[in-house]
């Protein structure tokens, strides 16, 4: 996530302009609620929520990895664990009890789906931006992550326009730990990861600072309100596929023949609007959210790196295998490491590994291409 | 060049993504639209999600 310096409030103008940000948002919610339906206008607000957390408390994923990797510290990695276990202790019990209501971010492991997954791992450290991160960026103004984003959908469509035949290079029955003995094993698995990178770590290293366990907490809470909410996990690859999607459709392309896009729910979701799709909603509230952070604090002033035209290129390409690993993936961090391990996937957790490990090679390969400008 | 022009051009592709969209989309209809809360709504979850496959993967 962007790290944009806090200024200090200058007065009535500074009270007005942050009164109009927050106005603003606000009233675009209350809109959407309005004119869409209250569900639509509470997960912008949740998307919100998302962004503002991300950007406000410096709370990521590829940075932390990174961290992890060059420098030993789990602090960060940490903060993702915990959020994840406390989402486990509220989504296990509520998918037990509510399987026609609710369900979770639940795939399978297959071959498309490690190697996805280890693209993935490489290409965030690339662009410094996982799925979540890359949003969180662009509205924060990164132009990194700007470049990146549009790719990213790009790739996602294309991902999911192939999905049937890349899966069909071998996968595995869909396996979900479910009921107490799956939440304990997941609880014990997420202990079992945090006591290994604090065990790597440097003892002055092993301290959690305050902001991080305050955003796991809340990002918990609001991942737990988009269950309720939404009736399924939070995720962000789908919702930008869908926007390329709708753009190829715009251009006159024919959509039927993709076996992804042709299902009759994802074929609903070309006819509806986006303001209608759930994790279209809660992408654009994470753009807002990071862009109301940024303005707040008056980050926006914060000068753009230089960066050679490789590095330029390297965003670009990065951006589309972004998009393209995390569907032959089943989810990015957030959809299949954050909600798949919290709503049980055994799919979260190979992710995880197979991730981490490109995450390793992309730190390496980061360098190499210009991107440390 | 600072960050304040990449912000508002990303939030201005947003807005015209949303627009273009909506002229493209069916309407939104209010009246029409599911329950506040999934939960307790008794209506059973139909939405899109990153987890969907193509093709039905025995569970």
């Amino acid at each position: 996530m962007a790290d944009t310096a806090v200024a200090a409030p200058r007065g009535g103008s500074e009270i007005a302009r942050r009164g109009l940000l927050i106005g603003g948002v606000l009233i675009a919610a209350l809109a959407l609620a309005a004119f869409a339906g209250a569900r639509y206008g509470a997960l912008l607000l949740v998307g919100l929520g998302f962004g503002i957390v991300l950007e406000g408390l410096r709370f990521g994923f590829a940075g932390p990895w990174r961290a992890m990797i060059l420098r030993r510290e789990p602090a960060g990695l940490i903060a993702q664990l915990v959020s994840i276990g406390l989402v486990a202790l509220a989504a296990f019990p509520l998918l037990a009890t509510n399987g026609e209501e609710l369900f979770g971010a639940h795939a399978p492991v297959g071959f498309a789906m490690v190697g996805g997954a280890f693209v993935f791992g490489a290409a965030m450290q690339l662009v410094m931006g996982c799925g979540s991160g890359t949003l969180v960026n662009a509205g924060s103004g990164n132009a990194v992550g700007a470049v990146a984003l549009p790719f990213f959908a790009i790739g996602s469509f294309a991902g999911a326009y192939h999905l049937d035949w890349w899966i069909s290079l071998g996968t595995a029955p869909v396996v979900v730990f479910d009921g107490t003995d799956g939440l304990l094993l997941t609880l014990i698995g997420l202990a079992a990861v945090a006591a290994v990178a604090l065990w790597l770590a440097p003892a002055e290293a092993r301290r959690i600072p305050r902001r991080l366990w305050i955003a796991a907490a809340l990002i918990a809470a609001l991942a737990v309100g988009n269950l309720l909410i939404a009736g399924q996990p939070w995720g962000i690859v789908y919702g930008l596929g869908l926007w390329a999607a709708k753009g190829a459709q715009a251009l006159g392309a024919d959509l039927s023949g993709s076996a992804f896009w042709a299902t009759p729910v994802n074929a609903e979701r070309l006819q509806q609007s986006l303001l209608t799709d759930v994790t279209s909603l809660t992408n654009i509230g994470l753009i807002g959210g990071a862009f109301l952070v940024a303005s707040w604090r008056r980050g926006l002033t914060a000068k753009l790196p230089k960066l050679p035209a490789r590095g330029w290129i390297s965003a670009i390409v990065a951006g589309f295998l972004l998009g393209y690993s995390s569907r032959l993936a089943f989810g990015c961090n957030v959809g299949a490491f954050f909600s798949g391990v919290s709503t049980g996937s055994l799919h979260g957790w190979v992710w995880f590994i197979a991730a981490f490990y490109g995450s390793w090679w992309g730190v390496k390969l980061r360098p190499k291409l210009g991107l440390e400008g | 060049m600072t960050r304040k022009p990449i912000a508002f051009g990303v939030l201005g592709l947003v807005a015209a993504l949303i627009a273009a969209d909506l002229a493209g989309s069916e309407p939104l209809n209010p009246y029409q639209a599911p329950p506040l809360m999934a939960y307790g709504s008794g209506l059973a979850a139909t939405g899109a999600h990153c987890a969907a496959s193509a093709v039905q993967v025995q569970e």
